[in-house]
């Protein structure tokens, strides 16, 4: 996948830049807005990654302008401001996705990921399937091999949430953001709880586990062990 | 807000006490002049009857009754206003031009006031008059007076028209009073409006100066410099924590990823790795407290204003309950939703939430297990009360206030996890809010009740 870094701290770009070669990604990489610009209007890429605050050409206008070219590259911005309106104004201004530093990298790996995955979605799906665990999006109801899953709504789109993403590390925020759209870290991880319980409903009793726990960045829901 | 009432203004009331003012000096001043003139001029009526008397008895006592008679038949026929009547011992008229002696009036010496009839033929008029009665030698009784009934009807028109002057000036006096106060409670009323909005996050709105440049334009202009000066601090302030926010979330950003890196490349299995770990945790521990620090310092400088809107707290109990309640059933708490919705609240909703699951998270960490947490919402009076009730341990009344400082934790908590920063940052939210945060003994256990003004109480009206 081609993405564009465009990040001023020369050393987080060299951090970033590194991780993401070494994710298997090709990536290009601008210090300052103006830069910035031309090479998102220039090449196609699959995500840009845009620092906030750049020199020369500010991150939310840099983004506005990409937009008004017509540009639809997903872009995930990064912001060393607080981010209670900020994130709004971010997003308003054509983004996607927003982090604040200090970042985990493998937090940024898996909203990549979850970004270029939107970027090609497959035909619109009704029934999503991991191995034998099967999730019917206009009946509400899942399955696992014969059995029934009985599920409360919210174990349901957290499930569908993790099922659109199978394969993909999905982390604890993004989980909070996407299914139960908080954009705050509660003091005590209950997230895991969810999960605990999730998988007490899917696993129990099933020789091959579904879901998986990535140490240090989140969950993966998988049919291979 | 209240409905602006004009006659409560001052701007009334002042005029109000002007006018009650004013219309009685004016009464006192006019009856004053009114009876002073009334006086002087009953004292020049006496005197010319008083010398015309004098003058008639020097006649009688020089040319006797004839002489009088003649001089008094000749005056009567010249009519106006001067009136005469010489009479016998048994009060027979001799000459003159009334045509009996005053019923009412006994014979006496000295000035009288008495009615008498005048008109010839059809009704016969009475009148007032003013005259002066003179026994003469020989038995004879002569009366000469005036007509006063002109001075008399003047008296009666003023003596009825002043209640009505009075009635009138007062009246007058209240609509002017209306009408100024009117006009200056739409100006005090702009810089309400103005105030409102500002308070409502609009920091850029000032208060119009009209070109009268009066003393309210003065005071408009003062405030503005102030409000002036309001926003760049708050702008200022804005800009520290960005730029505190920037260069210490830059250095470490790096140190993050500089640890993570590391620990990518050395892996866990070795004792280095775990400690790089570790090192990692330890950051993450960092970079929270830092961010709750720096949410509290711009919830404390209102700078999140903007994202203010109608909040249904049945909607965010709703939320955060569900999050909670898998982390309270693991513990053996039962978390339950109280009854009832409440009207709806202005506020930024991402705070809210997060201040309430900080207290429902605080709840569940000191409730032992067996317990019962409660989240409710009701209406008072005195606003929209969200509450958070638990049955652990409490906090003594004592330590209620010092708990909300931030970092403070109770000796008992020392040892569990979190930042210290919860109920700070809970306390800054209900800051920001203009809400109540209030400490409660659920006894037992704790009860954390937040009262937001109702949100009718604080719209920015958009009426201009």
């Amino acid at each position: 996948m081609r993405i564009l870094v465009v990040e001023d701290d020369l050393e987080a770009q060299r951090y970033l830049v590194n991780g993401l070669k070494e994710a298997g990604h090709v990536v290009d990489d601008a210090a300052d807005g103006e830069i910035g610009l031309t090479l998102a209007l220039s090449r196609p890429y699959d995500v840009s990654i845009i620092d906030r605050m750049l020199p020369k050409l500010d991150g939310l206008k840099l983004v506005e302008q990409i937009r008004e070219h017509g540009n639809l590259t997903p872009v995930l911005f990064l912001s060393a401001l607080s981010d209670v309106d900020d994130r709004v104004k971010g997003l308003k201004a054509g983004g996607d996705d927003y982090l604040t530093k200090p970042y985990a990298f493998v937090e940024l790996l898996a909203r990549i990921d979850a970004l270029m995955r939107r970027r090609h979605p497959a035909s619109v799906k009704t029934r999503l399937q991991v191995g034998d665990l099967e999730l019917d999006l206009l009946t509400r109801t899942a399955k696992r091999g014969a059995a029934d899953i009985d599920l409360q709504p919210r174990e349901f789109r957290l499930l569908e949430y993790l099922m659109r993403h199978a394969g993909q590390v999905v982390t604890r925020t993004m989980l909070l953001e996407s299914v139960w759209e908080y954009h705050f870290d509660p003091q005590t991880n209950v997230i895991d709880v969810h999960i605990s319980r999730l998988r007490s409903k899917i696993d129990k009793g099933y020789e091959m586990p579904l879901l998986h726990t990535v140490r240090g960045a989140g969950y993966m829901i998988r049919a291979r062990a | 807000m209240r409905a602006p009432n004009i006659f409560r203004t001052i701007a009334f009331r002042i005029v109000l006490v002007y006018v009650v003012l004013f219309t009685f000096s004016a009464a006192a001043i006019v009856a004053f002049a009114y009876w002073n003139t009334a006086r002087a001029l009953n004292d020049e009526t006496d005197q010319t009857i008083e010398a015309e008397t004098t003058g008639l008895t020097d006649l009688y006592q020089r040319e006797g009754l004839g002489g009088l008679t003649d001089v008094i038949i000749g005056r009567s026929v010249r009519g106006g206003q001067a009136l005469y009547l010489l009479t016998d011992s048994d009060l027979h008229p001799i000459a003159g031009n009334l045509d009996a002696w005053p019923a009412t009036e006994p014979v006496s010496e000295g000035f009288v006031e008495f009615d008498f009839q005048r008109g010839s033929g059809g009704e016969p008029q009475r009148y007032r008059a003013r005259g002066r009665i003179y026994t003469l030698t020989g038995g004879f009784h002569l009366l000469v007076a005036r007509d006063v009934h002109e001075r008399y009807e003047t008296e009666r028109i003023f003596t009825t028209a002043l209640p009505w002057s009075i009635g009138l000036m007062l009246l007058l006096g209240v609509v002017g009073g209306g009408l100024i106060s009117r006009n200056l409670l739409a100006r005090i009323d702009s810089i309400n409006r103005t105030s409102r909005e500002i308070v409502a996050g609009n920091l850029s709105r000032r208060i119009p100066v009209t070109r009268a440049r009066d003393e309210l334009d003065a005071l408009a202009e003062d405030l503005n410099h102030m409000l002036d000066r309001n926003e760049r601090l708050m702008r200022g302030m804005r800009d520290v924590t960005d730029s505190i926010a920037h260069d210490l979330r830059t250095p470490l950003n790096r140190l993050r990823n500089r640890l993570e890196g590391l620990f990518l490349q050395i892996g866990s299995e070795s004792a280095q790795g775990r400690e790089v770990e570790a090192a990692v945790g330890d950051t993450d521990r960092l970079i929270a407290t830092f961010n709750a620090l720096l949410l509290i310092a711009e919830a404390e400088a209102g700078a999140v204003r903007e994202a203010m809107a109608r909040v249904d707290l049945a909607h965010v109990i709703e939320g955060v309950a569900e999050l909670y309640e898998p982390l309270a059933e693991e513990k053996g708490i039962s978390l339950q939703i109280g009854p009832g919705r409440t009207a709806p609240i202005r506020g930024n909703v991402r705070l809210i939430s997060q201040a309430l699951a900080n207290l429902v998270d605080n709840a569940i960490k000191y409730t032992p297990p067996g317990g019962r947490i409660t989240i409710a919402a009701e209406d008072r009076p005195s606003g929209v009360a969200l509450s958070v009730a638990d049955t652990g341990p409490g906090i003594p009344p004592a330590e209620r206030t010092r708990v909300l400082e931030r970092f403070v934790r109770l000796e008992e908590s020392r040892n569990s996890p979190g930042t210290g920063l919860g109920l700070s940052l809970v306390a800054a939210v209900a800051r920001m809010h203009e809400a109540r945060l209030e400490l409660a003994d659920n006894a037992p256990g704790l009860k954390a009740i937040l009262i937001f003004p109702a949100e009718t109480q604080t719209p920015a009206r958009k009426n201009g």
